[in-house]
């Protein structure tokens, strides 16, 4: 969260009155990342459902189908071709938050508070990638609990995890999947399944837990994009401007026939 | 009569009278003890009772004696000749062989049930003891003989607290710590070596009070095991702000930043390290201090079990109450004021709808009268027909 600041200059959010300590409660504007715990009964265990407690990083997915790339209607949001970094573009942007009510996670925050206002959600650190560096919240992290890499490495990471024993002493990669600075220990149990794999269409993050992902506060959702489902929709209705043409016809005879009973009336 | 004696204290040693009132200010803050127990601990030591400190050595490095013996406050002569009277220690005495264990008998036989025993080292209980004798006598049979008459059995350094580097797998000689063969009472103070102030302290409360002091669940004394070292490490901050060394040397280590990344085991540890420092080596020195991790060595589990780089499991992140939880309240809810102005804006909204649907049905019949009730053919809308 701290390196998230730096990266991305945003300032601290306070949220008691002594205005103290960096809180923020959620992803908002000011905070591009956060980390929220969950917590049950008496917290004692760690990445447990029953008296336990687990932490989860929140930011931006990445959809590989993103809904809010879909909804807007002036491609201020764009997904990278090559990185697939959902990004804004803020000179784009006509301020219609129709992508902060079309993700499914609720990443995209607006800057209510402002005049002349942005959209601010996480853009994996695209400034620090362009100068080959990876994002900050992976770089700092000092457990190897946000790591950064290939989709498709992380997929290959996430399943050999699958594959260790839980307890047994096992190597973990730290900031990137392949980096050679790693620390050994024990093996922690992992839910059955990976998320961001097929939900929506599948996510370039990925989280693995050994909490019920739903209650970290990733909603369980279906494995078709919403963006297909409605691109779809709209792409057969308005395909080669048949039925938009038809319909117009329709429209037009009606109202034809309409206007020459009226002008026989007055005859 | 605080005077008169440290006269005595000045004539018996070689001491001056201000060097002893600090070491006895010295020992009563390490304790933490209240003001007035300075000069509770001056008026003991200055009386002259010196108790009877039988120290025995058994699978050990001599480390603890070694940091016992670079302490300066005081140095170790002072103890031995002028705090305690050490009637058997291995490394110090001048005699040998049977000669030694002579006067340790001889000790034990006067001082019965009034002496302080002192062990140091781990016990080699495998094999019914026979990789450690002394004197013809195994450590568990030594330890048993000197601990039953003892006032108080002090385990000194890790491996008497729990075996230590010696008890590391594969543990050939099945080294235990000495709470796992003498059954009585015990005070752990581990570390290796342990700081010589934690040692003193915990003596000269002995002394003074005539009890040990308050111990913890693994019978450690409070005073000095009570806290995490990571709580009040000097490089917290850097920990908070996400500023670690990643490898020795690298810009992060030499700024002096937070040395988790490295494997430091502060955030499991439990001692006063942070604050009194290590050994009596001086100013800033301790492990965390000159930029090494911490190893743990003061915690059972921890030192010598863990590797050095491995990272520590945090305590107390199990508190979520300074993390957002998953579903976060936002807003302050609905107030009183919002609630009037809500419902006032409802009411005029009700009653100006109400007025209009009168003045709507109004209209309509004042516009209606005239036309004698003529209108049902008249009014339908032209696009209503076939």
């Amino acid at each position: 969260m701290t390196a998230c600041r730096e990266a991305n200059s945003t300032h601290p959010e306070f949220n008691a009155e002594d205005k103290l300590w960096d809180a923020p409660l959620d992803l908002s504007a000011l905070t591009l990342t956060v980390i929220k715990a969950y917590s049950e009964g008496s917290a004692e265990n760690k990445d447990q459902e029953k008296d336990g407690f687990a932490f989860v990083k929140k930011s931006c997915l990445h959809c590989i189908d993103p809904s809010c790339v879909s909804v807007c209607p002036v491609s201020a949001m764009t997904k990278d071709p090559a990185l697939g970094i959902v990004s804004y573009n803020p000179n784009n942007c006509i301020g219609c938050r129709y992508c902060v009510a079309a993700c499914p996670f609720g990443v995209p925050r607006f800057e209510y508070d402002k005049t002349i206002a942005r959209l601010r959600k996480c853009e994996m650190c695209k400034q620090r990638q362009a100068d080959g560096k990876i994002p900050a919240c992976a770089e700092i992290c000092p457990t190897g609990a946000t790591l950064f890499g290939q989709v498709t490495a992380l997929r290959a990471e996430a399943e050999r995890r699958h594959q260790l024993t839980a307890g047994k002493l096992a190597f973990f990669p730290r900031r990137t999947v392949d980096s050679r600075d790693t620390q050994e220990r024990p093996s922690p149990h992992y839910n059955a399944k990976t998320y961001g794999l097929i939900e929506v269409g599948g996510t370039q993050v990925c989280y693995l837990a050994g909490v019920p992902f739903d209650k970290l506060g990733l909603p369980v959702l279906p494995e078709k994009s919403f963006v297909s489902t409605s691109e779809t929709i709209q792409h057969t209705v308005y395909k080669g401007m048949i039925a938009p043409a038809l319909l117009f016809g329709c429209l037009l005879f009606a109202v034809r026939r309409h206007g020459n009973h009226n002008k026989n009336e007055d005859k | 009569m605080n005077g008169e004696i440290l006269t005595g204290v000045e004539r018996n040693s070689a001491q001056s009278r201000r060097a002893f009132l600090k070491f006895c200010a010295g020992v009563a803050a390490t304790l933490g003890l209240p003001a007035e127990a300075e000069a509770a601990i001056v008026q003991t030591l200055g009386a002259g009772h010196r108790p009877a400190v039988i120290w025995l050595h058994f699978a050990d490095c001599t480390g603890c004696t070694e940091s016992m013996l670079v302490s300066e406050h005081p140095a170790l002569d002072k103890l031995i000749l002028e705090l305690v009277s050490l009637d058997y220690h291995e490394t110090l005495f001048a005699g040998s062989g049977y000669q030694a264990e002579v006067m340790r008998k001889a000790s034990m036989a006067a001082n019965k049930g009034k002496y302080l025993l002192v062990v140091e080292g781990a016990i080699p209980a495998g094999d019914g003891g026979i990789y450690c004798k002394i004197g013809g006598q195994t450590a568990i049979e030594l330890l048993n003989e000197c601990a039953k008459d003892a006032a108080a059995v002090i385990a000194l350094g890790s491996c008497a607290s729990w075996g230590g580097v010696p008890s590391t797998q594969p543990n050939p000689t099945g080294c235990v710590g000495v709470n796992e063969i003498w059954k009585g009472p015990v005070v752990n103070i581990p570390g290796c070596p342990p700081n010589p102030y934690n040692f003193l302290s915990t003596v000269i409360h002995y002394i003074t009070y005539g009890r040990l002091p308050d111990l913890d669940h693994q019978v450690r004394p409070k005073f000095a095991y009570s806290r995490l070292i990571h709580e009040n490490c000097e490089r917290r901050p850097h920990f908070d702000n996400g500023r670690f060394a990643g490898q020795f040397g690298d810009a992060g280590h030499r700024s002096g930043w937070c040395l988790y990344k490295l494997g430091c085991k502060g955030p499991e540890t439990y001692a006063n390290c942070p604050s009194v420092l290590f050994g009596d080596a001086g100013g800033g020195c301790w492990p965390v201090g000159t930029g090494h991790p911490c190893i743990g060595c003061t915690e059972k589990g921890i030192g010598f079990e863990k590797p050095i780089h491995a990272l520590a499991e945090l305590k107390f992140v199990t508190s979520p109450a300074f993390y957002p939880r998953i579903v976060e309240e936002q807003g302050k809810g609905v107030g009183v004021a919002s609630v009037a102005v809500l419902a006032g804006g409802v009411g005029v909204a009700v009653g100006a709808s109400i007025a209009m649907a009168k003045n709507l049905g109004n209209g309509h019949k004042s516009e209606n009268l005239p036309n004698d009730n003529s209108e049902d053919e008249s009014e339908d809308p032209p696009d209503c027909e076939e």
